[in-house]
């Protein structure tokens, strides 16, 4: 009995690894592609960036996290491991920001890894000053309230009647 | 007795021996690199790596004799500098953050009016602190009390233990609106920070000081209480200061005259 259930396995493994072979073999099948790969776009500033790419990929969060308390708590503002200075580095030259659209240099990775990212609740994605085309860089956006107050300005009812005067 | 005898010493000295002890003295607490270049330790050049040290006590006097009826350059420069919406501008503004407020007092007897800014105090024994339950409300070593974002649950106990209303929760969604040097988010707990990021970058002063300065009132002044040299070190001794609720023993970083 256990003799025919092994040979009955055996023909099932073969059978399946042929058909297998068979489909990743055909060329009009399309390729399984899985989810999209994550965009990585170089930094704009800088030609290397304060440890080796593959320990960042790895240990951004756990150095971001240390320094975070040591600059809030001591007020230590050095630069290596600061956040904002990742975000001089590696905003968007389109969006001037690291979070704004999916392929932002945060977003991109991390939609792809699906992890979220808390960082940007509190922090600013862009960086200070920077990219100054973009009406509402990080300096004026808190305005925006504004610009959109000015944006929806209607034409009033007495200047209505001063045009048909 | 003693201290008048002392106060009758000092007015003796001339203005030249005054100058050439201060002198004297700025030469002892400094280190000549070089004739003419002096490296001095000093509250305001703190280095970036250097943590923030308990040898300084940041304090505000606020001069309410000088704030002028009708001017909030000071709530206008705050929330441009720190990025929060004025409660003006603001869409719900019962929540409006208020990181500084101006207030107006009225004597019911005589009707007289006393303006004044009104912002966190920085106590030196802060019921804010005491009441966090998770710490993240702390004092840092030179005397400002922040708010850490990280640990900050939102439980608003804080709020309830200021006695100074200084104190704000963040409602709803920023939206990317906050400042790079100033990070706010929903859930957390505001306040007055000092300016903490201009202290740290060297500035030495406030953004509310610095408007109040440009408009010409002069009534606020800032600086290292613990620093006998400063000029609100000099300015406290000169004039006389109250604590608001000076009754509850807090042992505040903002002093005011006149009120």
């Amino acid at each position: 009995m256990a003799v025919k259930l092994k040979q009955f396995l055996a023909l099932g493994v073969v059978v399946l690894t042929t058909a297998a072979l068979a489909w990743a073999g055909s060329e009009d099948q399309p390729k399984a592609k899985g989810a999209p790969q994550p965009v990585i776009t170089k930094a704009i500033k800088g030609e290397q960036c304060v440890e080796p790419t593959e320990f960042m990929r790895r240990n951004h969060m756990d150095v971001l996290d240390g320094h975070r308390d040591k600059t809030v708590i001591e007020g230590i503002r050095t630069k290596k491991y600061s956040l904002k200075e990742c975000i001089n580095c590696h905003a968007s030259e389109k969006t001037g920001s690291v979070a704004a659209v999916k392929d932002d240099f945060c977003i991109s990775c991390h939609s792809y890894a699906s992890v979220k990212i808390d960082c940007f609740e509190c922090h600013s994605t862009k960086p200070k000053g920077s990219i100054a085309m973009h009406p509402l860089n990080a300096e004026t956006a808190h305005l925006k309230h504004k610009l959109a107050a000015n944006t929806r300005t209607s034409v009033s009812p007495e200047e209505m009647a001063g045009v048909a005067q | 007795m003693s201290e008048m005898k002392q106060d009758s010493e000092n007015a003796a000295v001339s203005p030249e021996r005054r100058r050439f002890i201060s002198a004297a003295t700025a030469t002892a607490a400094g280190l000549t690199i070089a004739p003419g270049v002096m490296l001095y330790e000093v509250a305001h050049g703190r280095p970036e790596e250097q943590a923030a040290s308990s040898a300084v006590r940041w304090g505000m006097m606020v001069d309410a004799t000088k704030c002028a009826t009708g001017c909030d350059d000071c709530v206008t420069a705050c929330s441009t500098e720190n990025g929060w919406t004025p409660v003006a501008e603001s869409k719900h503004p019962k929540q409006a953050p208020q990181w500084i407020r101006k207030l107006v007092l009225q004597d019911p007897l005589t009707q007289m009016e006393t303006n004044l800014p009104m912002l966190c105090q920085h106590c030196a024994e802060p019921p804010c602190v005491d009441v966090c339950p998770t710490g993240a409300s702390f004092k840092r070593a030179d005397g400002l009390v922040l708010v850490n974002r990280h640990t900050c649950i939102g439980c608003r106990y804080c709020m309830m233990a200021c006695p100074y209303k200084a104190r704000s929760l963040v409602h709803e969604s920023l939206n990317d609106t906050q400042k790079p040097d100033v990070p706010r988010g929903i859930g957390t707990v505001e306040s007055c920070t000092f300016c903490v990021q201009k202290i740290d970058r060297g500035d030495g002063t406030t953004a509310c000081v610095e408007a109040c300065t440009a408009s010409g009132h002069n009534a606020l002044v800032f600086g290292d209480m613990n620093d006998p040299e400063s000029e609100i070190s000099k300015k406290l001794r000169e004039l006389p200061t109250k604590q608001v609720r000076a009754d509850l023993n807090l042992n505040l970083g903002v002093r005011y005259h006149g009120i």
